[in-house]
């Protein structure tokens, strides 16, 4: 029995590689997804056989609701919601490791835990007193930083849906506080190692544990407070990757390889995936934790200023049906109003007239990379019309008309003209070159990172004030009636 | 608890074999996804976001195992199964439902 189960855990491991690697490619990404569900799957079944497992009843009922819940949350998000929404699970994710921890912590002062491991210590011999520390530490671990990606990833959710604004929050002493508290954590897990081992009574020892506990809830909240809405999804990549080393740590105090092997492959993979989200946005993964937006530079922003230019709709689809090369800039703001069927229908009537339409994807459109193109393949877009950054900006000069819906900082020429700009460095869509440009916008309230855009002032461009669904309506049925 | 500098080989050799296991997965998780092209950071996240709630594996070995502990330790075994439950089974839903719009349609 114990053979079938190594091998079944063993299985599941070769699924979670072959299944990470599958999503990293577009054709084999769907199946990636299932071979991993398989593997976890698996890997559940299997450690359901192992032998000594009792309380049935109550593993299937939580089984049952767990999955009921976690299938509810998932078909009811909308697809503008997700990256909260992956935020929120992974936030479930770290909750459950620290509570894992936190149970064992309880069973070993009330439960036989620690008896069961004295008897495992004296088993080892020489090499006792070292694992009995070891796996004290690796529970400490698994609780602080289970609590830290809880709350971490709850506060991301909140700066994403704009429960808690998306400005980076400063306070005075704030680098002081947040060290101070990893600092103070650390000292709290020496403490209780120290009044396990010559206190045998539980009070005090559980009253530092809970003290962890909360400090890491609150270390979580302070460590995403002052890094800005836009660089959230990297947070959550990276909250996702402390999540996996909570599962390795986890898988520690188990004795259970599948744990700690795959919650060290989330791991891993979780930090490359950020930096490489990072160097997408030209940013180091230590600036954007640091909450900096470039602020290196020391150079104050230029002043933006000038006249901008209204158009009404009748003569933006006047422009837009003598156009041959349109190219439309999706971004968030088109996301939120739900415009994306209705920006379809635009493009079919404008290649029906004749014109060519395309569509320019930032690496960071949207609120995550690679959001953008879901919501526009939801509405039917064409895959092949969608064309990544670096290949569309050489086909900027040659475009007679850039439609720029709900998108700012991507399309901000600061980013590449003015070093003392906060967002200076980031890539952007050059659609300053193009013939004309046309910008679909609420108001002139400024973007994510908070900094003006130029763009809005140049000569070429024009602004068309409303929300994206209602003026993208109006575009469709005044070029319909020319 | 005492402890002696004699023991420093024994305990060298005991982690050994764990480190390597460790080491070669830190490689194996970064050269496993290698070079992924923007589209699909989402859906990878997504999907490594589900793969961490694996600790759902050690929420049943808690509840599991805790027959004779005091019920606050079997509530809270069970409140974390629930969790990780809805971790794993809702993140490879939401992975599901984000690829099938990248299907190609005819």
């Amino acid at each position: 029995m114990e053979t079938l189960i190594q091998i079944g855990y063993l299985v599941a491991l070769v699924c979670f590689v072959l299944g990470i690697k599958g999503m990293s490619h577009p054709d084999t990404a769907r199946r990636g997804n299932w071979t991993l569900a398989f593997g976890m799957g698996l890997a559940t079944l299997v450690t359901l056989m192992q032998p000594g497992i009792n309380n049935m009843l109550w593993i299937f009922i939580s089984l049952a609701l767990g999955s009921w819940w976690g299938l509810r949350m998932s078909s009811k998000a909308q697809m503008t919601e997700m990256p909260q929404m992956v935020s929120l699970l992974n936030g479930f994710g770290g909750l459950a490791a620290a509570l894992v921890a936190l149970s064992e912590v309880m069973d070993m002062f009330y439960g036989g835990a620690m008896e069961k491991l004295i008897i495992k210590v004296m088993g080892m011999g020489v090499l006792g007193n070292y694992y009995r520390i070891f796996y004290l530490v690796t529970l400490m671990i698994s609780l602080a930083v289970g609590g830290i990606s809880f709350t971490g990833s709850v506060m991301a959710m909140a700066k994403l849906n704009g429960k808690v604004s998306g400005q980076p929050v400063r306070f005075p002493m704030q680098g002081l506080i947040t060290n101070g508290l990893l600092v103070l954590m650390t000292l709290l897990i020496i403490a209780i190692l120290l009044t396990i081992a010559i206190v045998t009574s539980p009070s005090y020892t559980q009253v530092l544990v809970f003290a962890l506990l909360l400090l890491s809830l609150v270390y979580g909240v302070l460590f995403v407070l002052p890094i800005g809405g836009a660089d959230m999804p990297v947070v959550i990549s990276f909250l996702n990757s402390l999540t996996g080393l909570t599962a390795a740590t986890t898988g520690l105090l188990f004795d259970n390889r599948v744990m700690l092997m795959g919650g060290v492959l989330v791991g891993a993979s979780g930090i490359y995936l950020t930096m490489l989200m990072c160097k997408a946005m030209n940013r180091t993964l230590g600036a954007v934790l640091l909450g900096q937006f470039n602020a290196g530079s020391g150079e104050v922003a230029r002043e933006v200023s000038g006249q901008i230019k209204e158009i009404g709709v009748y003569d933006t689809a006047v422009l837009l049906a003598y156009s041959s090369r349109v190219v439309v800039v999706p971004g968030y703001g088109l996301a939120v109003a739900q415009a994306q069927h209705l920006v379809h229908e635009l493009e079919k009537i404008l290649v029906a007239k004749g014109a060519e339409c395309k569509y320019a994807i930032h690496p960071v459109a949207g609120r995550m990379p690679g959001h953008m193109n879901v919501l526009l393949a939801e509405a039917d877009v064409s895959y092949d019309l969608l064309v990544e950054m670096e290949a569309i900006n050489p086909e900027f000069p040659q475009s007679d008309v850039v439609l720029v819906i709900g998108a700012n900082d991507v399309v901000n020429p600061a980013a590449e003209n003015d070093p003392g700009s906060p967002i200076h460095g980031m890539p952007i869509l050059q659609v300053h070159q193009a013939r004309n440009v046309v910008v679909i916008k609420r108001s002139m309230a400024a973007g994510y990172a908070g900094v003006e855009n130029e763009l809005f002032y140049d000569p070429k461009t024009r602004m068309l004030f409303g929300d994206a669904r209602a003026v993208l309506g109006d575009l469709i049925q005044e070029i319909k009636r020319l | 608890m005492d402890f002696s500098l004699q023991e420093i080989p024994a305990l060298v050799e005991s982690v050994l074999p764990h480190l390597y296991l460790l080491i070669l997965a830190v490689f194996l998780g970064i050269e496993v996804i290698g070079r992924v092209p923007q589209v699909l950071h989402t859906p990878l996240m997504s999907g490594s976001n589900a793969l961490s709630g694996v600790v759902v594996i050690g929420s049943i070995l808690m509840v599991g195992r805790a027959e004779d502990a005091p019920w606050p330790v079997l509530v809270l075994a069970c409140l974390s199964l629930v969790l990780a439950t809805i971790n794993v089974v809702g993140g490879f839903a939401v992975t599901a439902r984000m690829l099938n719009m990248f299907r190609k349609k005819k």
